[in-house]
């Protein structure tokens, strides 16, 4: 059983996607119901409004120490802000998890005008690029030793800017592959719960 | 989502239904909060809003000062733009494709072609297709919404009666929705196409609709909503998110109001939360009862 972090944002879409690629999946929104999931996903949404939930409804400590025991988690956009070791461009008072040594920039592609699709070939996931959008996406500045490098943007003004990255069980990518309709990112990240478990 | 907007090649491409939709999607389980200064949209984002709202007057001042209401000064816009980390909306006048267009160069997140502003055309709404920025509009009833979704709305919210406090006719426009929609999954398919003609709307857009049992944008709420209660029950009759206007900062103590909507949208379902979140939020703002708003001044029925 996969959860899906349910305060804010693309929930619905995980899940679906989660299912798609043939895992069972369900929202979480308390202690009780992380401690009966083998692994998380970290929605698309407001990274601010997310952390500040994250706090009020207390499942920082409880989230923070399933990573901490090897508990598979995936981010997208702001689910990968929320990984990030450090934050650029963030309010002062938004914390994410002990998650992945990385530096993350917020809206790093510019505003919603910006916002825009293209294809991103991922190391790991045969088949071709995945089709990625990027909402007011955040981009990978530098990463710690221990993280692998999965995707860039591979044209346009931003081309060479990392947006996904893996370090052990953790996932994250500055695209939303729920929007799309291809499950393979999804089926990536069943794989990585099943092998963990 | 449509296919034929999305790129075929490896060149980025901005603008796409797909993340003018999406960026709805993100906003999903949140609250989208008027502001009118840089204070108040810096209050907002600490309470926990997913995006402001920047305008010069609150729906309830607008209805109390009257007048013709237009979009706000740049100036306004730029200050609240940067107060804030989260997305930032403005409203357009229904038709005022120049607002539209003055907010898109501002850089505004999502713009608002909203009937609390004064109408500027009659007969028609703005071609949304033709902008980068996406827009949300208003609708009462399902026709209302397809029409909005043709002329390009990437989100749509169900109108309420703004500035009232009073969330009544934010219900019936809900429910109405939803219903329409629950109406056309069970007809069978060839009545489908004069429930198309009955909705005014396009018939491969009601046949998508009858098929899949949702929108295909984002459906938030707005128009009167002023309390958690208030939030709570518009997410459980199907918004999938608040918009929330003079109910914050025309009540007695807008932070803790303002986070209390936030924590009531996340937990909507959830009795024992919206108790604990709905204490000592001091006073609502004082409202007014749709009913005794004269027909003319009802902002609802704008929109065409």
């Amino acid at each position: 059983m996969i959860g899906v972090l349910a305060l804010q944002g693309d929930v619905r879409e995980h899940v679906a996607a989660l299912t798609a690629a043939g895992a069972q999946a369900r929202p979480v929104r308390r202690p009780a119901e992380l401690d009966a999931v083998d692994g998380l996903v970290i929605p698309g949404g407001e990274s601010t409004t997310i952390s500040k939930l994250v706090d009020i409804f207390e499942l920082r400590d409880p989230i923070d120490k399933r990573i901490a025991d090897g508990m598979p988690v995936y981010g997208s956009c702001a689910g990968m802000i929320m990984l990030a070791a450090e934050v650029l461009d963030g309010r002062p008072d938004q914390r994410g998890f002990d998650g992945i040594a990385m530096t993350v920039r917020r809206n790093a592609f510019g505003r919603q005008v910006d916002s825009f699709e293209a294809p991103v070939e991922i190391t790991g996931i045969p088949g071709g690029p995945l089709h990625a959008v990027f909402i007011r996406a955040p981009w990978v500045e530098r990463v710690g030793e221990n993280v692998e490098v999965l995707g860039m943007v591979s044209d346009g003004p931003a081309s060479g800017r990392i947006v996904a990255v893996r370090q052990h069980n953790l996932l994250a990518t500055s695209f939303h592959p729920e929007l799309t309709g291809d499950p393979r990112l999804h089926a990536y990240f069943v794989d990585l719960v099943r092998t963990a478990r | 989502m449509s296919e034929t907007t999305s790129p075929n090649t490896a060149t980025p491409v901005v603008g796409t239904a797909r993340v003018k939709r999406g960026m709805a999607e993100m906003l999903k389980g949140g609250v989208i909060m008027d502001v009118v200064t840089p204070e108040q949209a810096k209050i907002a984002e600490d309470a926990g809003a997913v995006a402001v709202m920047a305008l010069e007057r609150v729906p309830a001042d607008i209805r109390a000062q009257g007048g013709v209401s237009r979009m706000s000064d740049p100036d306004m816009i730029d200050g609240i733009i940067n107060a804030v980390s989260i997305p930032v909306m403005a409203k357009a006048r229904i038709g005022h494709f120049v607002e539209a267009q003055i907010l898109q160069s501002l850089g505004v997140d999502y713009v608002d072609e909203s009937e609390v502003l004064t109408p500027a055309d009659y007969a028609n709404h703005i071609d949304k297709w033709a902008f980068t920025v996406p827009f949300v509009c208003g609708a009462t009833n399902l026709g209302e919404a397809l029409r909005r979704i043709t002329e390009g709305a990437a989100m749509i919210r169900s109108k309420g009666e703004a500035g009232t406090g009073d969330v009544s006719n934010a219900t019936t426009h809900m429910r109405k929705i939803r219903q329409e929609i629950r109406r056309l999954s069970s007809l069978p398919a060839d009545e489908l196409f004069v429930a198309a003609k009955e909705l005014q709307a396009p018939y491969e857009l009601v046949k998508e609709i009858a098929e899949t049992g949702k929108l295909p944008v984002v459906l938030f709420t707005a128009g009167g909503i002023a309390t958690p209660a208030d939030a709570a029950m518009m997410m459980q009759l199907g918004a999938e998110g608040v918009f929330v206007g003079s109910g914050i900062f025309k009540s007695g103590n807008p932070a803790q109001r303002a986070a209390a909507i936030v924590k009531a949208t996340t937990f909507h379902d959830d009795p024992d939360v919206l108790a604990k979140v709905s204490r000592g939020l001091g006073e609502a703002m004082v409202g007014i009862n749709v009913d005794d708003i004269p027909q003319p001044h009802r902002l609802a029925e704008r929109g065409w």
